[in-house]
């Protein structure tokens, strides 16, 4: 491959569809961190309900499948979606139970849940399949593609719908897109939204006037889980449709760099994850032309960490710009009023 | 029905799980209309009443009873549904939320699963018309000046159908004008038939406002009076259970040159917004200067450039023509600045460890307390000893986390850690902020003491009442910027007042002694 041919794989529709698949798990998940992030509850541990709703929706579908046969393939994949779902939620509420409740150290809790559920997931695999390593042993089903023939007619942007082959974008990266808007509206234009919001940033002044605190950020802490379940399915059951070790890789860690990187605001952390997304195609279709893989490999983690430097420079760039710029108008309102002299 | 009980309070008594008796067999009644104060230290068991009263603590004995029925409130909730409200001594507010949304929270009008926008910013408007209350339901409320806030705060226990108020210390962060308008509107609510409680230990207002007066100490009721009936001379003797001296400090402007200069203090924030114009000011080996303002002028902003926190970004300040700003915090504490911080638990004590080493956190690097690195346990422990005994801290032991101490006990520990280092300039943030009566007046004369020591003092309170009693001159600051500067014998709580809200202002007013202090007109 050519660098020319490089910079043109760049610009086509297939990679658009893979920047869109590489962003899903972390829009999702980082919507879902957003959500306790605002609710004064930050979940260091959507790595683990990632990792853990990837395993079980896997394990669910193969399940279903021994107990059902005669049941459809779509029907499988949605008992395993279900199955991950609710493992994920599950180990949200042992979070929300181990902070709410016996006022643990959320850092420490969340910490615990990502290590548990790396050690669960790899135990409980070996146990069922007998590998270490990965589900290949095991039929599992994924989510399907849904191919959207109106959109995909428009003239132009059509393409953008067409997916990696023509057939459309998997499910989930529709859910995710309109996950995108449904928080936003969740968090502005629902009353729990604003509750929630409200709890985040003042608890007190929240208990006074009667919100429930603790119910709210339980139910903060449960959606958090859920969206990152979501992303967690869509890695094993759209992404690729098997479970593997560690298959999260970080992307639950990123996605909370995402949600201070798009500072807090449902749009800002959606494109957080989507510029994550993009910069580990980038680093995918490197891996195609001749550069050593440690090259590749270290890409996306060095986008995050300049990225996150940028953002920080610039902040602080924009605040000393503020500073030198007030003070020479104060200088020249001072000359303006001689008095002011005296 | 002027008359009407609408609450009445029977042997209420709390007692908190580690046994102590906050409130002991406490009995009053409210009637519907009139403006009821509750006065006593701190400590004396006020604001336990009145989270008892709102269900935010159950009593452990007695009974509450609304319009003559015996009610158990166990939650805000319960309180709200029989219309009291509570509003807080610290804002509770929201702060990048709108007016609307802080008055509607928690009974929000909502059409399906969403807010209803429209409708709630008309609720809000109609009912702050309905009270006389002037605001504009969506803008944000951390635009808002601090009396709007109140405002606000009222609102919302309004919003909620409040017919009886728990106001707790409203007055604590308002000026005299703010707080005259304060009345007024609390005045037009009780002719609407609303019952207003207010807390207080500022005994002036309550004369000028309250129609009966229930004054407490140490969780009992010691008086009921109606204040027409009395001088606040008695009230406050029932209050602290002795009679009190209430002589102002002697003043003494010594005629020495400054040791303290400052010229041109300029600070901005880092969000770009001026905290400090151009400050200028100059006090004498043994001057108090008092710093009056409302909360958020730049008062906060003059402490921490003064101490040595913040660089600022232009000017300086020098004692014995050192500069000793934009030096950091041990350079300046070598030239023998020393400051007591505005907030004592976050930025005064450490609440975890001892009185000991809290004491010596100013001073361990002194020769006196350490060698080669390594602390001399005893000479700290003789010196903590000293100090205990010197300034009254009531403790059983200098190992006692300082946390456990009583507000006042650990302000009794700042200071005499401070003073212990023979500052040349103490910077004094709300001294006695918190601290009852009884000790307030000790550390007031322990200031006062240092003064007359030759310490040139910078004196910034929140208590306009107390920066007149003990400053020799007050200087004002409004927006970051000096503008006023009187004699403290000249200077009065309205006119200062005038000056803190910006009503006016003196073009080029500094705080330096070459320029004669303006004449008060009153």
């Amino acid at each position: 491959m050519t660098i020319v041919e490089f910079f043109q794989t760049l610009l086509t529709a297939s990679f658009f569809a893979a920047i869109l698949r590489a962003a899903t798990p972390m829009v999702f998940a980082a919507l879902g961190g957003l959500i306790s992030e605002l609710a004064g509850v930050i979940n260091v541990a959507l790595e683990g309900m990632m990792l853990i709703a990837a395993f079980f929706g896997v394990v669910g579908s193969t399940w279903a499948a021994s107990v059902w046969p005669e049941a459809s393939p779509l029907f499988f994949a949605l008992v395993g979606a279900a199955a991950g779902l609710g493992a994920a939620m599950l180990l949200a509420l042992v979070l929300a139970v181990f902070y709410l409740e016996f006022d643990a150290n959320l850092i420490i809790a969340g910490v615990g849940i990502n290590i548990l559920a790396a050690g669960l997931t790899v135990f409980l695999l070996f146990s069922i399949s007998g590998d270490k390593g990965s589900s290949a042993g095991l039929t599992s089903f994924a989510l399907p593609t849904l191919p959207l023939r109106l959109l995909q007619d428009i003239p132009v942007i059509g393409g953008l719908f067409a997916g990696a082959n023509g057939n459309g974008h998997h499910v989930l990266v529709y859910a995710a897109l309109l996950a995108i808007g449904l928080v936003w509206v969740f968090l502005h234009k629902t009353r729990l939204g604003l509750r929630l919001r409200a709890v985040g940033e003042n608890p007190d002044a929240c208990r006074t006037v009667g919100v429930p605190v603790k119910r709210i950020q339980y139910v903060a802490i449960l959606l958090s889980g859920f969206l990152a379940g979501l992303g967690g399915i869509y890695l094993s059951m759209g992404y690729l449709t098997l479970f593997q070790a560690n298959m999260t890789a970080g992307r639950g860690f990123l996605a909370l760099a995402a949600i201070f990187l798009g500072a807090r605001s449902v749009f800002g952390t959606a494109g957080a994850a989507a510029f994550f997304g993009l910069a580990s195609v980038f680093a995918a279709q490197l891996g195609l032309l001749d550069v050593p893989t440690a090259v590749v490999f270290s890409v996306a983690p060095l986008v995050t960490i300049l990225a996150l430097l940028a953002f920080a420079w610039r902040r602080q760039r924009r605040t000393r710009a503020q500073v030198a710029a007030e003070l020479i108008t104060l200088n020249a309102r001072r000359k303006d009023t001689p008095d002011a002299q005296a | 029905m002027q008359n009407e009980i609408v609450l009445a309070v029977d042997g209420l008594g709390k007692t908190y799980p580690n046994g102590t008796e906050a409130v002991k067999g406490v009995s009053f009644d409210l009637r519907r209309g009139e403006i009821h104060a509750i006065v006593g230290e701190n400590g004396a068991g006020k604001s336990t009443v009145m989270k008892m009263l709102y269900g935010l603590e159950q009593p452990t004995t007695g009974r509450i009873a609304v319009a003559g029925q015996q009610v158990r409130l166990t939650t805000p909730q319960d309180a709200i549904d029989l219309h009291i409200g509570l509003v807080h001594q610290h804002m509770m507010l929201l702060e990048s939320l709108s007016v609307a949304e802080n008055i509607a929270l928690g009974a929000e009008p909502v059409r399906g699963p969403f807010l209803d926008r429209a409708k709630m910013n008309r609720e809000v408007a109609e009912v702050a018309a309905t009270y006389g209350m002037n605001i504009d339901p969506a803008a944000t409320v951390a635009r808002l000046a601090v009396g709007q806030k109140q405002r606000i705060e009222i609102l919302k226990v309004l919003y909620k159908g409040a017919r009886i108020l728990l106001l707790d210390e409203p007055t604590a962060v308002l000026t005299p004008q703010e707080t005259r308008d304060l009345f007024k509107a609390i005045r037009g609510l009780t002719e609407l038939g609303m019952t207003v409680v207010f807390i207080t230990h500022k005994l002036v207002e309550v004369k000028e406002v309250a129609d009966r007066v229930t004054v407490m100490r140490d969780g009992q009721v010691t008086g009921r009076v109606e204040p027409r009936d009395v001088t606040v001379a008695k009230i406050a003797e029932m209050m602290v259970g002795r009679p009190l001296s209430h002589k102002p400090a002697e003043r003494r402007s010594p005629d020495l040159p400054a040791s303290v200069t400052a010229r041109d203090l300029t600070l901005i924030g880092l969000d770009g917004r001026v905290r400090l114009n151009r400050v200028s000011f100059d006090i004498r080996p043994g001057e108090i200067l008092g710093v009056a303002g409302v909360e958020g002028n730049g008062q906060a902003a003059l402490g921490q450039v003064l101490t040595g926190l913040l660089e600022p970004a232009e000017g300086a300040a020098r004692i014995g023509g050192t500069v000793f700003t934009g030096r950091g915090v041990a350079a300046a504490r070598a030239l023998g600045i020393a400051a007591i911080p505005e907030d004592r638990i976050h930025d005064g004590i450490v609440t975890d460890m001892s009185i000991e080493e809290n004491f010596v956190a100013a001073e361990y690097r002194n020769p006196r307390f350490s060698r080669r690195g390594i602390r001399d346990r005893n000479a700290v422990n003789a010196a903590t000893r000293e100090m205990i005994a010197a300034f009254g801290v009531k403790t059983t032991s200098e190992q006692t986390p300082i946390g456990a101490l009583s507000g006042g006990n650990m302000q009794k520990v700042v200071l005499g850690r401070e003073f212990t280092t023979q500052p040349r300039f103490l910077i004094a943030a709300q001294p006695t902020r918190g601290v009852d009566i009884g000790a307030a007046e000790g550390l007031r004369q322990q200031l006062v003491d240092l003064r007359d020591a030759g310490t040139a003092v910078l004196l910034i309170s929140a208590d306009l009442e107390e920066t007149i009693a003990l400053s020799d001159r007050i200087i004002v600051l409004f927006k970051g910027q000096i503008v006023a500067h009187f004699r403290a014998e000249e200077a009065d709580e309205n006119v200062l007042g005038l000056y803190m809200l910006g009503a006016e202002r003196k073009a080029g007013a500094n705080g330096c002694i070459d320029q004669q202090p303006e004449h008060a007109h009153v």
